[in-house]
């Protein structure tokens, strides 16, 4: 549905580069998901997909569609929610929905069950301007306005970036509603959590696919064993597993330590934690999570 | 670790916010003891941002009480500005400004004279590992080492409690973590940290959250006690537990 092949693409005459040489597809009917940071080039591949902004090399095509020969034909076949709030914030939410439909030739009524569970939460609304609603009514106001033509293929970039756990676990649910319409989404996160409600997902960093797999997949080829140890006072727990000569790498993660050690097995950690004063301590071997394997990535 | 044998540094008796008929903020009531970390939670619209606002001294409350490092919100405005450092994701620093013209900027608006200025921006660069980046302009930098400065400049005065709004987002898991570091290594110096997240992991290495839902405080506590409380096995979902039934949806 979706292929990019060693697509590049710098800005600055060169200065920044924001993709190297990127290649992976996507299946029809999936749902992947682009994990990293910000100057990963996630919007820079999504605008590339889009037909909003040229590679420097590389192909890419979109439904069967090249990305520059036949960009008029992918531009009606894809819905597009940038990660910038881009509708109208003077025109109602129905407004705004009524002029995407018509800008693709099509009606809201002529669509209204694909936007249904979506729209129906933000109907009561409809006559309040978009520039007034709430950051969770606006990202469902974008997500209804990219739909509303019934695309092929859905690009999200970024859609849950500064929104409460609640409305990002809403969001997810209907990603995954439409995932079963048989409609295809790409979307973008730096939530490394939301991963695993991917079907596949690309780790990014500054440019460079890390890894691109399955999320049981991308789990289970983490290196090694993996320790989580917890105690009162994290900080200094943090600090003093630091310093411990057998510890490989420490992380915070919520209210454990993930830790690898340089050797294989938990060796005596406890015990010079006990010395260090942390008599309350624990350690359990535990599975990593996907935010696990990008730290590792990352190294 | 926070201190209780200081005297709190917020404290807050019903503070609440009206605007018109309605009540963006409700008769919050708590402390925040020197040098605790403290997580300021809520869903999007809840009123984190208007307590926020009362705190530092940039909204008059519509009633109740709060003192900011000892100063009234009500009269002593000026005077708690100087004593507060603030630091969001969206704005902090002047992009067209380098490194150390930023550190001088801020370190003047809060008053501080140049041979002050000139200690601190030589401890900051060094502390910052950015020396050498010092005459780069921050529009330059990498978005981590934008974040690491924009809280160190936030702190350049030694404030008594410095404002975090959302802080880390957009950055890697390891950034992430280093900026952790660095409020963990502000809050030992005994300042006191009021930072809100959308990062769940993050409130627990809060030492107390508490957590809004349609302007009230719902729950206050440290996130080991509100687990307990709730017996659920993460902040996420005690979050969840009590924020998916807000009413407010307005930011």
């Amino acid at each position: 549905m979706i292929t990019l092949s060693n697509i590049k693409k710098t800005y600055n005459k060169g200065a920044v580069q924001a993709l190297n040489d990127i290649s992976f597809s996507v299946e029809k009917g999936e749902l992947f998901g682009l994990i990293g940071p910000d100057g990963a080039g996630k919007t820079s591949l999504f605008r590339i997909l889009t037909t909003l902004l040229l590679p420097d090399a590389g192909q890419a095509s979109v439904d069967g569609y090249d990305v520059i020969k036949d960009y008029r034909h992918i531009r009606n076949r894809v819905g597009y929610m940038p990660g910038r709030f881009s509708l109208y914030q003077d025109l109602t939410v129905e407004e705004n929905l009524n002029f995407f439909a018509t800008v693709f030739d099509t009606t809201i009524k002529e669509n209204y069950d694909l936007i249904k569970d979506i729209y129906q939460q933000i109907e009561p609304f409809k006559d309040r301007r978009a520039g007034k609603l709430s950051g969770g009514m606006k990202q469902k106001l974008a997500l209804s306005c990219a739909l509303i033509h019934k695309p092929s293929v859905l690009f999200l970039d970024e859609p849950t970036t500064g929104v409460d756990v609640v409305s990002r676990k809403e969001f997810w649910a209907m990603l995954k509603k439409l995932k079963q319409e048989g409609i295809t989404i790409l979307v973008s996160t730096p939530y490394m959590d939301e991963a695993n409600l991917c079907d596949r997902i690309a780790l990014v960093q500054k440019g460079d696919i890390l890894s691109i797999d399955k999320p049981a997949a991308i789990v289970s080829s983490f290196p090694g064993e993996l320790y989580a140890v917890r105690a009162a006072g994290t900080h200094r727990l943090l600090q003093d597993v630091r310093n411990y000569q057998g510890t490989s790498t420490c992380f915070a993660f919520g209210d454990a330590l993930h830790v690898t050690f340089k050797n294989a097995g938990s060796q005596p950690l406890l015990e010079y934690l006990h010395t260090k004063g942390h008599a309350d301590a624990t350690i359990e071997k535990i599975q990593p999570t996907i935010e696990d394997c990008f730290i590792h990535l990352l190294k | 670790m926070p201190s209780s044998a200081t005297p709190p540094v917020i404290t807050t008796d019903k503070l609440t916010k009206r605007f018109g008929h309605f009540v963006a903020a409700s008769e919050l009531t708590f402390q925040v003891a020197k040098g605790e970390i403290f997580g300021f939670l809520g869903a999007n619209g809840a009123g984190k941002t208007t307590a926020m606002r009362m705190l530092c001294g940039l909204l008059k409350p519509s009633s109740g009480k709060a003192t900011i490092a000892g100063f009234d919100v009500y009269t002593q405005t000026e005077k708690i500005k100087r004593r507060i450092g603030y630091m969001s994701q969206k704005f902090s620093l002047y992009d067209n400004l380098t490194v150390s013209e930023n550190i001088r900027f801020y370190g003047g608006i809060y008053g501080m004279n140049t041979a002050a200025i000139r200690t601190k921006t030589a401890e900051l660069l060094e502390e910052l590992q950015l020396e050498k980046e010092a005459k780069t302009l921050v529009s330059d930098l990498p978005l981590g080492w934008k974040q690491k400065l924009a809280f160190s400049v936030s702190i350049v005065h030694n404030p008594d409690i410095v404002f975090l709004d959302e802080p880390t987002g957009g950055v890697d898991p390891v950034t992430r973590r280093q900026f952790w570091d660095l409020i963990y290594h502000a809050a030992d110096r005994g300042v006191t940290i009021f930072v809100t997240t959308h990062y769940m992991d993050e409130a627990e290495y809060c030492n107390r959250v508490s957590i809004m839902v349609d302007g009230v405080i719902a729950a206050l506590d440290s996130p080991t006690r509100l687990k307990q409380q709730f017996g659920l096995d993460n902040m996420e979902d005690v979050f969840y537990e009590l924020a998916r039934n807000a009413k407010r949806k307005a930011d």
